[in-house]
């Protein structure tokens, strides 16, 4: 009967049950889509490190695992590298950061290119054949509009589009690498070598071996399976402390909208609680049936949440499938639904407390 | 009066605080009620009538003096020992119903016996008394979609589900009209005499009061025999 009881209280006043859902779910919503995002688009970053083919990654001195120095490796650091044992081949590219998280665009060598990762599919167009032309990834085409020919401006310069190719090899836009490298004044130079070795087993022998090089004693050096594993949250500059405060202020909301719609809820069934009080009910059994309410609040606002995080997915990949990416992290859906429920049980003490220590003969006689 | 006492109250006082003002409001009240008896309490209002049934409801403790309710010191009572009083020795019935709204009839009563603890609703004898107050078809109804005769009677039903020993009628027919307080003062009277249930009722009704068996006045806190 008490559970009815709180059902049908949230029944009473649709509009405020409605409100309070809503807003729970915005609030879950909220870390989902954060929570999400940053997952999403690290997987991203991941799934084209990947997806460039090598085994090993040197990278210019001074560089995290996700942030990007000047570009200042000399060319010749290629053929060094490839003077040494066991290594198949090296490709060095140049990295000039864009706008968004972990965007960027990438200059390279077609033709070595095609040798080192297998070149690019074609959704259109074909690759570029003089300075002005660039090749774009589909989720750049689809967020900017764009397609096998357009005229784009970037980097203060006008480009056509040569090309749009399937996404999942290091950038989104890709141009010729001395073109890149001139219009960034850095001619000459290369962020990162990917490197290939002639036999997998001994990746981790021949990384050693590199990092004992004099020339590279300041390159962070890594097989492609440990830079992958690193791109993770912990190491996004910034990223943990932005959830922090994300999940922080989720909390604060939670706990304000629940406070307001409690504290009048109280006010409203001052008589009701007089009532109860009158039939034997205890201080106790009056906050926990508000605890109740407020629990069965959050879990349908969460749920609903759950649900507001598949739209903004779809909404992300609609308009912004370029620049963020979205996953539905289901280990989140306990997670945010747990701190939604602390939130509003903290927003509902106060108007418990009240509630329970009210005067049932004060109550009793409330108009 | 010949009947054992069920309530016997001695030299009660009650003093409230109002600001800074102290508020006598029972003033030495002595009075014995029998088992089985239908008693009326008349009286002007802030006569104490209310404070009287409040305290022996526990809803409120009393300042000073003595109450036994069934051979219990009820003025010894904690405040926990005075919320089980509330759930199984006596029943409230009011004049404003104070049925929970968001609730129909049957969840109301069921919602005393759950809070008691007990499971009384479909036990024969309670049937009975639903039959008695004419309401077992109404079950299903909320209650703004209830007459006010008939929350009247569900707000007895629910008095009552619990097996009370004492029922506290407070100006039970102050809302009603003359068809429907004759109609519940007549089921009070029924379920004093069918089941033998004490009865205390507050009013201002002469005419309700000799619905009872015995009437007293009360008069600036004190309890004038009549």
């Amino acid at each position: 009967m008490t559970n009815k009881l709180v059902l049908e209280n949230l029944k009473h006043r649709p509009i405020r049950t409605l409100l309070v859902l809503f807003a729970i779910a915005i609030q879950v919503n909220l870390m989902l889509t954060l929570v999400g995002m940053s997952y999403g688009m690290l997987n991203d970053f991941q799934r084209r490190s990947r997806g460039v083919g090598a085994d090993i990654i040197i990278r210019a001195p001074g560089t995290s695992v996700l942030g990007l120095s000047a570009p200042s490796m000399k060319e010749g650091m290629v053929s060094y590298v490839l003077k040494q044992p066991h290594i198949a081949s090296a490709m060095g590219v140049t990295v000039h950061s864009m706008e968004g998280f972990l965007n960027s665009v990438t200059g390279i060598d077609l033709k070595l290119f095609e040798q080192f990762s297998g070149g690019f599919v074609f959704k259109q167009g074909r690759p570029w054949q003089g300075d002005r032309e660039i090749v774009i990834d589909e989720y750049y085409a689809a967020q900017r509009k764009l397609k096998a020919g357009s005229a784009v401006n970037m980097l203060n310069r006008d480009w056509v589009v040569s090309g749009v190719v399937e996404s999942g090899k290091m950038s989104r836009i890709f141009m010729p690498i001395q073109v890149l490298q001139d219009l960034t004044s850095n001619t000459g130079k290369f962020s990162q070598i990917y490197v290939k070795v002639d036999d997998p087993k001994r990746v981790e022998e021949v990384v050693a071996q590199l990092k004992g090089l004099p020339g590279l004693a300041e390159n962070p050096i890594y097989s492609m399976e440990a830079f992958t594993s690193l791109i993770s949250i912990d190491n996004a500059p910034g990223l943990r402390p932005f959830l922090n405060v994300i999940v922080g202020l989720s909390v604060v909301i939670g706990f304000l909208v629940v406070f307001l719609s409690l504290y009048t809820a109280v006010l409203e069934r001052t008589r009701e609680i007089g009532i109860l009080k009158s039939l034997g009910a205890t201080p106790f059994f009056v906050i926990t049936l508000l605890f109740r309410e407020t629990i069965a609040l959050s879990i349908l606002g969460g749920a609903m949440g759950i649900g507001f995080s598949y739209l903004s997915q779809w909404l992300i990949a609609v308009l912004v499938p370029a620049s963020l990416q979205m996953q539905i992290v289901y280990e989140w859906w306990p997670i945010s639904i747990s701190i939604a429920i602390f939130a509003s049980l903290v927003g509902a003490l106060y108007p418990g407390v009240k509630a329970a220590k009210q005067d049932a003969i004060e109550a009793l006689a409330y108009e | 009066m010949n009947k054992a006492p069920i309530i016997e109250i001695r030299e009660l006082t009650k003093t409230y605080r109002v600001g800074e003002v102290d508020v006598q409001a029972l003033r030495g009240v002595n009075l014995t009620v029998g088992d089985g008896e239908f008693l009326a309490i008349v009286g002007h209002s802030g006569s104490g009538k209310s404070t009287l049934f409040n305290i022996l409801g526990g809803l409120t403790p009393a300042t000073s003096g003595t109450i036994r309710l069934g051979g219990e010191d009820l003025l010894a009572m904690s405040d926990i020992e005075r919320t089980k009083l509330r759930r199984g020795t006596v029943g409230f019935v009011f004049q404003k119903y104070n049925l929970l709204p968001t609730l129909n009839a049957h969840d109301n009563i069921s919602l005393a016996e759950e809070l008691a603890g007990r499971r009384h609703m479909e036990e024969a004898w309670f049937q009975d008394v639903l039959a008695t107050l004419g309401i077992a078809h109404r079950l299903n109804h909320k209650p703004r979609a209830m007459s006010g005769g008939e929350q009247q009677r569900v707000a007895i039903a629910r008095a009552l589900v619990n097996r009370p020993k004492i029922l506290l009628a407070d100006e039970p027919t102050g809302n009603l009209d003359t068809e429907n307080s004759a109609a519940v003062l007549g089921i009070l009277r029924g379920l004093n005499k069918r089941y033998g249930q004490t009865i205390l009722m507050i009013t201002h009704n002469p005419e309700a009061a000799d619905f009872a068996d015995r009437k007293v006045r009360m008069k600036d806190g004190r309890v004038l025999e009549e």
